[in-house]
């Protein structure tokens, strides 16, 4: 056994970390939050310049022979900073999608456009009455001549407000069992009857409603066979589990509060880490984070045998966020009276992170699988107990 | 990164899973209450040499690490083996790796000591460690204080190691009655047939060298514990039925199933990874057996509670086996003293500055003078 991981964007951290600081401008950090988008477009156009978008993909698609390498240690590095690229990671799971099931114009329309940086695509599988229900989506796209006609409504449509695309799951046969009159089709966002709502969230970010009205695209926007949308969205949500970044350990909130705890005083002058209160559920948060820490490791570890991702992900992002709900509320109590104030607020601890914190916490356990549809996979694939719906 | 058992490792396993299997039955350890104690499997576990596995080849053992005893405390703690195995292991370990010091440092070799480490090695005499510093002349409820012959222990700054001339495998004495079935005992400290092992800041750095050894073991055997306790839950919420239908398709009962076996799957990579950074002296070693040990404890008493619930009425019975687990899962980690306690010396530990760590046993007057 060993568990030492090896670092293999090590080579790359140097210059990854030369480019970040020759081009991030730190006012994008605060204009993220401030405006609740977590995509940056004056830095999509220098990644896209820089060849990083473009770097692990093929030269006939406009793949730019920078080394993935440096491209994800880049990545790694905005995200350190505190610099989301939530835009690009849905853009890039439908590109990848496109890779594997998209016909060669396809190929060619979508992916050297989006690798130039002149595309971003936001998912549509969301709607008000579906979520973890993802295949009892609604919305409908009928066939007329060469056309579709979508009509329909889709929640948590992040980014849009940035996209060229919306990939929006679509009923094309009413008839048939839900999952198997599912297609996926690329909607422009300019399309007549197209329209975005912002809503917004409680950790400050802001999402969309996208509404879908006599909305016509062309057969070629339509990604995988008619009625197979079920099966294309498989592929994509394999690259959203794989799109976890290896080594990333997000920061640690926990680290933070124990730094603050260490000098941190009382009115009494003792420490808050002397006050056995404080510290017992520190370092229960210790010992939860390095299980998170464990169980990532396992699943890269799979990741690197080849492996394909199973329960384990499942397992991992069950534990993860819900130990980061957990942390999020302990540390607003060990930090009393003053936990509540805003990341605005005058005297806020570590200018108001943790309170941010734990709004953003919130929505770990219900996007990408909710814990309960994982604690189901878990169950029936890990336990083998029966399927009860 | 290689998170996979080598192949002698996962054949070791085997063999262990089988021999525990068959010979420490529930039968078997129903048997062995309420001492808890199994002088003829304690003989077999011996002549495997388990209890000196990872005692240095030089020194008589089998020259293993702590990888290699860890997989034997999880095959332990699956069949609840009456046998005293981590406790004999660490002070092994901790008499071996003083007597090699001794042994290679400038003349301070220690005869009397050096014959007590070959006897405890081979298996004639059974040592164990007290948990805690022993207060007055007396180890308060020592593991295998009530079954060993030999007791190391911390008192003041000095590591003792007792001779317990009237009390042996053979001859248990002072066992109390306990809610784990363990034999513990107190153990007098009779400084006249004690050895003086270490003293000073060493004596200190080796005892707790060999308590979180103890906590990574018992760690290990507490998910073995868990995850056998889980597997009978699974198993029975397969056969019983209610309104009709398998208790099992209840989503309620699934999802509280579902949530032990994420902890089961945490409590083995933490216990393994303590294992390694032991075997690879790495200075986080202390506290990563300290973690694999809490967690596995609140994991395994979690479980078992938890299937000892979804088995209804029956689950009170003594009848069922499920009791067997839940008092042990309480048991074994609580001999170590309140966990809150452990989690927030964790905390001092892992963040806090040097001067804030758990502070060490003030030394010795004559100490201080030398």
């Amino acid at each position: 056994m060993d568990f030492r991981e090896f670092d293999e964007l090590a080579s790359h951290r140097e210059a990854a970390c030369a480019w970040v600081e020759a081009h991030v401008r730190p006012e994008w950090v605060e204009e993220q939050r401030r405006s609740g988008t977590h995509q940056t477009a004056e830095l999509h156009t220098l990644l896209a310049r820089d060849g990083i978008l473009a770097a692990d993909w093929a030269p006939e698609y406009g793949g730019s022979g920078v080394d993935p390498g440096f491209a994800r240690a880049v990545f790694d590095e905005l995200g350190r900073r505190g610099l989301a690229c939530d835009g690009w990671s849905t853009t890039s799971m439908v590109l990848r999608t496109i890779e594997h099931v998209g016909t060669e114009e396809q190929k060619r329309e979508y992916l050297p456009a989006a690798l130039r940086g002149d595309r971003l695509i936001a998912l549509g599988y969301s709607e008000p009455d579906s979520g973890s229900d993802v295949a009892a989506a609604k919305t409908t796209a009928v066939r007329d001549g060469d056309e579709w006609v979508i009509n329909g409504q889709k929640m948590f449509t992040s980014t849009a407000q940035l996209c060229s695309h919306v990939f929006v799951l679509a009923r094309t046969d009413p008839n048939v069992p839900k999952h198997k009159g599912l297609s996926m089709f690329l909607v422009p966002t300019d399309s007549a009857g197209y329209d975005i709502q912002p809503i917004h969230t409680l950790g400050g970010q802001r999402t969309n409603a996208t509404f879908y009205a006599d909305v016509r695209v062309p057969d070629s926007a339509r990604l995988g066979g008619v009625d197979g949308g079920w099966g294309v969205m498989h592929v994509a949500l394999v690259h959203e589990r794989s799109a976890s970044s290896p080594g990333s350990d997000g920061g640690s909130l926990v680290r933070d509060l124990a730094a603050w705890a260490r000098t941190a005083r009382r009115p009494d002058g003792t420490t808050v880490l002397d006050d056995p209160l404080a510290a017992e559920r520190i370092g229960r948060m210790a010992v939860d984070e390095e299980v998170t820490r464990l169980l990532a490791l396992r699943n890269r570890w799979r990741a690197q045998k080849g492996d394909l991702p199973g329960v384990e992900g499942s397992m991992w992002k069950l534990f993860a966020t819900e130990a980061a709900q957990r942390h999020s509320s302990n540390i607003l109590d060990i930090l009393g009276p003053e936990g509540v104030l805003a990341p605005d607020a005058a005297g806020a601890p570590a200018g108001g992170r943790f309170e941010e914190g734990f709004r953003a916490a919130v929505v770990g356990t219900i996007y990408g699988g909710t814990s309960e549809i994982l604690r189901e996979i878990i169950a029936e694939r890990h336990l083998g107990l029966p399927r009860n719906r | 990164m290689d998170l996979d058992f080598t192949d002698d490792q996962t054949a070791l396993r085997d063999t262990l899973r089988t021999f525990f299997g068959k010979e420490s039955s529930t039968a078997a350890v129903r048997a062995a209450e309420p001492l808890g104690f199994d002088a003829a499997l304690w003989r077999k576990v011996v002549d495997l040499g388990l209890a000196a596995i990872a005692v240095p080849e030089h020194l008589g053992g089998g020259g293993a690490g702590f990888v290699e005893l860890a997989i034997a405390a999880e095959c332990l703690g699956q069949s609840l083996a009456p046998v005293p195995l981590i406790e004999a292991a660490v002070a092994n370990d901790l008499l071996a790796s003083l007597s090699d010091a001794g042994s290679s440092s400038s003349g301070a070799r220690d005869a009397r000591l050096e014959s007590l480490t070959a006897r405890a090695v081979a298996g004639e005499l059974l040592a164990t460690l007290a948990l805690r510093p022993a207060t007055g002349d007396l180890a308060r409820l020592v593991p295998a204080g009530a079954v060993a012959d030999l007791v190391a222990v911390l008192r003041g700054d000095e590591l003792l190691l007792l001779r317990q001339p009237d009390r042996g495998p053979a001859t248990p004495g002072g066992a109390v009655h306990n809610l784990g079935a363990l034999p513990l005992a107190d153990c007098p400290v009779d400084t006249e047939h004690a050895l003086v092992l270490a003293r000073g800041p060493a004596a200190v750095r080796a005892y707790r060298r060999a308590l979180s050894r103890w906590e990574l073991l018992t760690g290990a055997a507490l998910f073995g514990l868990g995850s056998k306790a889980l597997g009978i839950g699974v198993d029975y919420v397969m056969q019983r039925k209610a309104f009709g239908v398998l208790i099992g398709t209840f989503q309620t009962i699934q999802h509280r199933l579902a949530d032990n076996a994420i902890a089961l799957d945490g409590a083995r990579l933490l216990a393994y990874e303590a294992a390694w950074a032991q075997d690879e002296n790495l200075p986080t070693a202390d506290t990563s057996a300290t973690m694999a040990f809490l967690f596995a404890a609140e994991t395994a008493f979690k479980t078992a509670s938890e299937v000892l619930h979804f088995h209804g009425g029956y689950g009170y019975t003594l009848e069922y086996d499920i009791q067997l687990y839940f008092r042990r899962a309480k048991a074994w980690s609580l001999v170590a003293g309140d966990s809150r306690a452990a989690y927030a010396r964790l905390a001092h530990h892992v963040f806090g500055t040097a001067q804030a760590q758990a502070p060490a046993p003030a030394p010795a007057p004559a100490e201080r003078a030398g």
